[in-house]
């Protein structure tokens, strides 16, 4: 620590080099804040305490078969289960077939399911009582300009009424706020109608479930309650799959992309660059303050301890750029996703992204400074001084 | 007056970015052309040859610092056009399903097939409408079709993954109106039969789907009776006969879409036109590069800002690392480059010598990023949920010349800035403190 001013000012020792430096260190590790944000919004997607209780069950054909009504009373009679739920996809959009909106035809308990989502108890009434009403989530209401009140024209993409039309009226009767602002943007993107109306408007459903969710009392027991809800309809002609919601939504972002190796291959490139870089300028740092290292070895400092203090400086160099890097990252990640309209979502970077990218500057830091350092440590000083090094 | 000499450099900094970001392949081989003609017949492009060639041969002494720009701007290169090459080899796949003499119709609204619904009537009333191509037996050639989505283990899943795959109900004509499909293993299914074949790229995703095998959709048993190939998005479907896919999925005799042959290209304009003015039908028709093209639009442009971003901030940190480099090279040479001056070389050859040595070694990385990119990623096979349909679409990376073309730029661009600010450096230094101090 005593030699903590020595290593500052050998840092410093050329500002316009140290500043580049420190920029591209910065860069690289911007990089790796947002794309692990990126990442850990993948991972962390339906891995929450509410999530763990929750089933998703749809039909094992696919995703857009429906399921039977009458499975509904079944689910609900097995032992372990708290209560039911169901919703069909809607398939809405604002205006044009573009600004899709994700809408659900819910059942009048669904809310009760999803603690996540609040909903004033005047608001829950209004949509109980309003036979057209439609809660949206708070986001969403701000992107179109929506207010309690509003009388909203919504096209459907799949369901036409029963003149054959696709548009749809609705009127909102309350807002969804997230519990959680920071993993449950996602509510507030939703669009909820109320499943009745659906059922009635459109000839094409009659009274058929487009999934299934159920909340376990146990969590340890949804393994159990998972294969029994399967086992209902085994071997009938409309067999599901049930999976927690956790496993359903991992499963889903799966498909979409592998993330961890895009990321992982991205960062790759990113590094390799900054570890020739952030080396390069250490080789040079030392090479011309070899006469100053002869003369710290001649006042007594010890090979060891100049290998350590141009070790440090180059851990700190590291260290410096990344911790600013990752707080460059923390508020240019919010910011990008409250400018997409929750379209986008980068939190800032979390704890793991934190030590990683700290592990990682630590690293690195040692790695570009070994080799100067070694440089540095076998000096020679009668050779340095007369300036034949 | 040092402030408003950089405000002018930063100035014409943006407007030569702004050019080169329009310019085409042959303007930059002109401005090649002509620097390379000031350079051989102008007395001041003499003395920039002679000043890059002493530049440019010392480049192997300081082959650390020459890697830090060659190896930064490839890094940028690659990376950039890896990611670009994923939009292009979505939307190309996308875009081969498609061709001019083929048009879809889908219910009026629609934006996909998965939405839209036909009844049995107005099939009817498409295949009259005029426009159509025939066969030798006078039929309307078209294809009726249902597309649904079947749930298949995702193969070497170490989760044991289930993914969605695009089910396709055909009718007989469908080889027809995509004459790029061809049954490359095994036969076609016979209609009637629950047979059922699969594509290429379906193969390549999901588990079990092998000649001979039996698949089970619902509670039913499938054979699979041919492995078909299209190079395209269809590779990623399996396909049966419609009325069959119907009945297991209890759809009734409703259909999602037609695709209809045409008579020749030009023959859409009549036919979109009677299906609009008939009153019976509520349906839209357009070519199927119109509609193919469209469904990859969205998913392209987010794939190629995803990857400009990317790139963008890469390219802060390979500038950042150049401008480092080029410094150090500059100021390493002060005492010759002063002595060059005193002895009556202009400040302008120094400048272009000091670029011409950025340059050449961006374009090194540049290629260099480019070859990596195309060596490792070109025909890379990916997969996501496609935009618009319900199953996942595999497709392979294509890193075209066009996009090889554009890291070169972006390589040339990064290069550029790193080499400015370095050289006016070198060319502005008073003579005398050069001297003196190096």
């Amino acid at each position: 620590m005593k030699y903590l001013h020595l290593i500052w000012a050998a840092l410093f020792r050329r500002k316009g080099r140290t500043f580049l430096t420190l920029v591209s260190i910065v860069t690289a590790f911007l990089l790796f804040g947002l794309l692990d944000a990126v990442r850990v919004g993948f991972d962390q997607a339906g891995k929450s305490a509410n999530g763990a209780q929750r089933l998703q069950t749809g039909a094992k054909l696919s995703f857009i078969q429906l399921l039977p009504m009458s499975l509904g009373a079944r689910i609900g009679q097995i032992d372990g289960v708290k209560d039911v739920t169901f919703a069909n996809w809607f398939g809405g959009a604002y205006q044009k077939p573009e600004n899709a909106v994700f809408s659900f035809a819910v059942a009048p308990n669904y809310l009760d399911i999803y603690p996540e989502m609040l909903v004033s108890a005047e608001h829950r009434k209004a949509f109980a009582e309003v036979k057209d009403g439609a809660l949206v989530g708070e986001a969403l209401a701000k992107k179109f300009g929506w207010k309690v009140g509003d009388q909203v024209p919504m096209q459907s993409t799949i369901f036409p009424d029963r003149n054959g039309s696709q548009n749809w009226p609705f009127k909102i009767v309350g807002i969804i706020k997230a519990a959680d602002k920071k993993s449950g943007a996602w509510y507030e993107q939703m669009f909820l109608l109320n499943w009745k109306y659906f059922d009635d408007t459109t000839p094409w459903n009659q009274g058929q479930v487009g999934w299934y969710v159920t909340r376990v009392k146990d969590v340890s027991q949804a393994d159990r309650v998972l294969k029994a809800i399967d086992d209902i309809s085994a071997n009938s002609d409309h067999e599901t799959r049930t999976l927690t919601e956790q496993a359903a939504m991992s499963s889903w972002m799966r498909q979409l992309a592998d993330i961890n190796l895009i990321v992982t291959s991205i960062m790759g490139a990113v590094f390799f660059t900054l570890l020739l870089l952030a080396g390069n300028t250490m080789m040079q740092a030392v090479r011309e303050r070899t006469g100053e290292i002869a003369v710290l070895k001649t006042l007594g400092f010890s090979g060891e301890s100049v290998l350590a203090m141009v070790l440090a400086e180059s851990v700190l160099l590291l260290l410096i750029g990344g911790v600013a890097g990752l707080l460059l990252a923390s508020v240019i990640g919010p910011a990008v996703s409250a400018g997409s309209g929750g379209a986008l979502n980068l939190p800032a970077a979390g704890l793991t992204s934190w030590m990683i990218g700290t592990g990682l500057a630590l690293l690195f830091g040692l790695l570009v400074g070994a080799l100067p350092a070694a440089r540095a440590m076998r000096v020679n000083i009668t050779d340095a001084l007369a300036g034949r090094a | 007056m040092k402030f408003l000499k950089n405000l002018g450099l930063v100035l014409l900094l943006v407007a030569v970015l702004t050019g080169w970001v329009v310019m085409p392949w042959y303007g930059a081989l002109a401005v090649a052309a002509l620097l390379g003609l000031w350079m051989l017949v102008f007395r001041s492009g003499a003395q920039t040859r002679s000043v890059a060639a002493v530049g440019i041969s010392t480049l192997t002494q300081r082959m650390g610092s020459s890697t830090v720009i060659v190896v930064g701007i490839a890094g940028v290169v690659g990376v950039l056009v890896a990611l670009l090459a994923m939009a292009e080899g979505y939307a190309r796949t996308q875009r081969n399903a498609g061709s001019l003499d083929t048009a879809i119709v889908l219910r009026g609204a629609s934006a996909n097939e998965v939405s839209s619904s036909l009844s049995r009537e107005d099939i009817v009333q498409i295949e009259q409408a005029p426009g159509v191509a025939r066969n030798a037996k006078g039929e309307a050639i078209v294809s009726a079709e249902t597309v649904v989505a079947a749930n298949l283990p995702v193969r070497d899943s170490p989760t044991g993954d289930s993914g969605s795959a695009q089910v396709r109900g055909v009718s007989e004509a469908a080889f027809t109106v995509r004459p790029n499909a061809r049954i490359i293993e095994g036969r076609t299914f016979q209609p009637g039969l629950r047979e059922i074949i699969v594509g290429k790229g379906a193969v390549r995703q999901f588990d079990g789907l092998k000649l001979g095998a039996t698949l089970k959709l619902g509670n039913q048993p499938w054979t699979i009776v041919g492995v078909f190939a299209s190079g395209d998005a269809m590779d990623s479907e399996l396909w049966a006969d419609a009325n069959v896919v119907n009945d297991t999925y209890k759809r009734g005799s409703g259909r999602n879409s037609a695709t209809v042959k045409l008579e020749n290209a030009a023959a859409i304009k009549a036919f979109s036109e009677s299906l609009e003015n008939n009153p019976q039908l509520k349906v839209k028709a357009s070519t199927t590069l119109e509609f193919f093209t469209k469904q990859s639009e969205r998913m392209t442009q987010i794939l190629r800002s995803i990857g400009i971003t990317v790139g963008a901030i890469m390219a802060v940190g390979a500038v950042f690392g150049a401008l480092n480099t080029m410094f150090a090279a500059v100021a390493s040479r002060a005492r010759e480059i002063a002595t060059l001056r005193a002895i009556g070389f202009r400040g302008l050859p120094v400048v272009v010598a000091v670029m011409l040595e950025t340059t050449l070694l961006a374009l090194i990385g540049g290629v260099l990023g480019g070859a990596v990119a195309w060596l490792l990623f070109n025909g890379f096979e990916a997969s996501t949920m496609s935009a618009g349909a319900v199953g996942k679409l595999s497709f392979s990376l294509a890193v075209s010349p066009q996009l090889l073309w554009e890291g070169v730029k972006w390589a040339l661009a990064i290069g550029f800035i790193g080499g400015l600010f370095p050289a006016v450096r070198a060319a502005s230094l008073p003579v005398t403190t050069a001297l003196r101090e190096a």
